[in-house]
């Protein structure tokens, strides 16, 4: 099979243009570098399947971050029939010395000039026949986000693949060679602008420097972006909440209705297995579903504005003082849905100790899943009007604990690493766009559902269900022994013995820990929320959210950690730290409520 | 006040919405490459759109690309302000 791969510098739109011609769901945002890895899938050309793979932008072909490392890697080390190389035609002046670098590589190669609807809006002309006549190879324009130019683009790479003759191995030296080669290069850029493209004398004013202006202001830019936040997370929680609360009751009803009379013939272990085990802890995990793709579709649309490129300009001169930078702060955002992609995002960064740094404190964001935890929790303990705030407290605590952390280690991981990030323009977010990725997290949740959740609510059933004789969820049990280890360690934050046994498995994936209330208690539903408010105050549900936001980061989160770092005694530490820090912070408040209240 | 007159200044130094045209790049081979990716060649003319709060990084546009940078890398680069 043949195979293409997309090249070009960030933020080309080389993962719309993948999404679009494979129909795959590649993560894209207006952000330089939100691929940091490879993907590939297959499409049909001319009749032909082939292979095509998104790789992550880079600047030049012999750059020097972790990113740009896995594109060298794959050029040198995979054979590649078909280059296809995406530029953002508005920069083309910019972008065509890339061209030409890998021009030099000698692999057949098409140029796909991207983002035509732009470049129109601006008054760049591109005479695309010339462009292609001075280049050597094919050249097409195309609107990658709204399907312009999709048909030429599929004709032209067939064409070019089918034309495209085994080139060997023979090309790894010329790579070398292309070092050499820019001041030729720099010269051919200027004939080739010169010949074949229009560039306005002024960029026209655009809308994007008339948001920028606000957005960037120097007193309100700051808090417009918190406020931004602040909307973002009520909405989903005005919106989200019902949904949730919808859901769980039509599960409750199926229940009753559907699923207890056939399982009333099963033996007394199965029945309690199946439905009080696996039903009660999956669907109690389930009904969060719309919540968590709703705030997907938020964050697509924060990603995909362009605002995250703000919140790193807003952001780096307090980052600065933490030793971090505004690229850390964007990739805390992005781990407010999910820690995993936010550390391998890290990868942008050169210097090793900022990119431990950062992965450091990442872990600490308040994920999407934990979120789930904290939803779960304060609708059962707080009135309605206060629910929200809390949830928003801690978010602001989980700033906190990232502030705390990183002047604690900043001493540790110096580094004086070169801030300099492109800023894209302001761009409208499509329907499609931020539905796909809604459908995304949904397939993510569903292969974690069945990996994790289910397999984690089986194992707390037996815990709190084995030896046979003992009746449930005592301390004769498994989990209740198991539970009762811990007290010494957690009793003085407040947390007993059925919630020790959530957290431990909470360490697998914190969404685990909504299904294993749940089993603990045997209930779900609205019976549920009622004994947990029943069996603890407000104090120690604070105590334990607190915990539960900060005591490790999940098993995915760690393993990432492990080979981003290739160190297992960083990822050890990024284990212990926030353990540590966890129960001080509970402790504190524990026992620092108590006190006052007392 | 000759001195303030003098061609050569750094980008550090222009004011908000001043363009100059780009006269040196002093920076090692990596940071090179990349601020060459981005536009900061010599001869192409730079605007400075703002800067952040608190010494914050500046908004540089370049042609049709938008910049932000620290002010330490902002002193790699000599200007001739137009
Ligand atoms: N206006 C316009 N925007 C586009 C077009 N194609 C992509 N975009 C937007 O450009 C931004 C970047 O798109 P991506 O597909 O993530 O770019 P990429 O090249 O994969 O970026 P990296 O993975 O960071 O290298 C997103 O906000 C897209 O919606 C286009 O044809 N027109
Ligand atoms: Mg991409």
């Amino acid at each position: 099979m043949k195979r293409i791969a997309l090249l070009g510098m960030p933020n080309t739109g080389k993962s719309t243009l993948f999404n679009r011609l494979t129909g795959s769901s590649a993560r894209v945002a207006n952000w330089a570098g939100v691929t940091v890895d490879l993907s590939s899938a297959k499409i049909l050309l001319g009749g032909h399947i082939a292979e095509m793979v998104d790789l992550p932008g880079i600047y030049d072909l012999h750059g020097f971050s972790d990113d740009e490392k896995v594109v060298r890697h794959l050029l040198e080390g995979h054979p590649i029939d078909l280059l296809a190389i995406v530029v953002n035609a508005t920069q083309i002046e910019r972008q065509l010395p890339l061209v030409l670098q890998v021009r030099s590589l000698g692999l057949p190669a098409v140029l796909l000039l991207n983002m035509a609807d732009e470049a129109k809006r601006n008054g760049v002309e591109v005479d695309c026949a010339r462009l292609a006549a001075h280049l050597g190879m094919p050249v097409v324009l195309l609107s990658a986000k709204y399907g312009l130019g999709q048909v030429e683009a599929m004709r032209v790479l067939a064409q070019a693949l089918a034309d495209a003759s085994d080139v060997g191995p023979a090309r790894r030296a010329q790579l070398q060679a292309v070092l050499s080669d820019d001041v030729r290069i720099e010269q051919e850029t200027a004939a080739m602008m010169a010949e074949a493209v229009t560039l306005p004398l002024q960029l026209p004013e655009q809308v994007s420097d008339r948001i920028d202006r606000l957005a960037l202001h120097p007193w309100l830019g700051l808090p417009l972006f918190f406020l931004a936040m602040l909307l973002l997370f009520q909405a989903v929680f005005w919106i989200g909440g019902p949904l949730q609360q919808g859901l769980t009751w039509l599960f409750d009803q199926l229940r009753q209705l559907a699923l207890e009379p056939v399982a009333a013939q099963l033996p007394d272990f199965f029945h309690g297995l199946l439905l009080d085990g696996v039903y009660a802890g999956f669907v109690t995990v389930a009904a969060f579903v719309p919540l968590i793709v709703l705030f997907f579709f938020f964050m697509a649309l924060v990603e995909d504005s362009g605002y995250l490129a703000r919140a790193a300009f807003l952001t780096d001169a307090l980052m600065a003082k933490l030793g971090l930078d505004g690229r850390s702060f964007v990739m805390v955002l992005m781990g407010f849905g999910c820690n995993v992609p936010a550390v391998m995002g890290t990868r942008m960064m050169r210097a090793r100790p900022l990119r431990l740094l950062s992965m450091l404190v990442i872990p600490l964001s308040l994920c999407s899943a934990r979120l789930q935890v904290f939803l779960f929790i304060v609708s059962a303990i707080f009135a309605p009007m206060q629910a929200p705030w809390v949830i928003f407290g801690f978010y602001l605590a989980s700033f906190l604990t990232m502030i705390v952390t990183a002047l604690l280690f900043r001493g540790r991981f110096k580094s004086s690493e070169p801030f300099v990030v492109e800023l894209p323009p302001w761009r409208v977010p499509t329907l499609r766009q931020v539905a796909m990725r809604g459908w995304l997290e949904v397939r993510h949740f569903l292969s974690r559902a069945t990996r994790f959740i289910v397999l984690g609510v089986i194992a707390i059933w037996l815990l709190t269900n084995l030896p046979l004789g003992a009746a449930p969820g005592s301390t004769d049990t498994l989990a209740g022994q198991l539970g009762t280890l811990f007290v010494p360690v957690l009793a003085p934050i407040g947390i007993d013995e059925k919630l020790a046994i959530a957290l431990m498995f909470g360490f697998v994936a914190k969404e685990v820990m909504i299904g294993a209330f749940a089993v603990i208690y045997g209930m779900s539903g609205d019976a549920l929320s009622q004994e947990f408010a029943r069996s603890m105050d407000w104090v120690q549900a604070v105590s334990f959210m607190l915990f539960t936001l900060i005591y490790t980061p999940c098993i995915s989160t760690i393993a990432t950690i492990k080979t981003e770092s290739k160190s297992a005694a960083f990822a050890t530490l990024a284990v212990l730290w926030p353990l540590a820090l966890a129960w001080l912070t509970s402790f504190v408040f524990y026992q620092g409520m108590r006190q006052i209240l007392a | 006040m000759l001195h303030m007159k003098s061609k050569n200044h750094l980008l550090s130094e222009l004011i908000p919405g001043q363009e100059a045209l780009i006269s040196a790049v002093h920076a090692d081979e990596a940071l090179h490459h990349r601020l060459a990716a981005l536009g900061f060649r010599i001869g192409n003319r730079i605007q400075l759109m703002r800067r952040g709060r608190w010494a914050g990084p500046l908004h540089v546009r370049l042609g049709a690309t938008d910049v932000m940078l620290r002010q330490t890398e902002a002193d790699l680069i000599s200007v001739s302000p137009q």
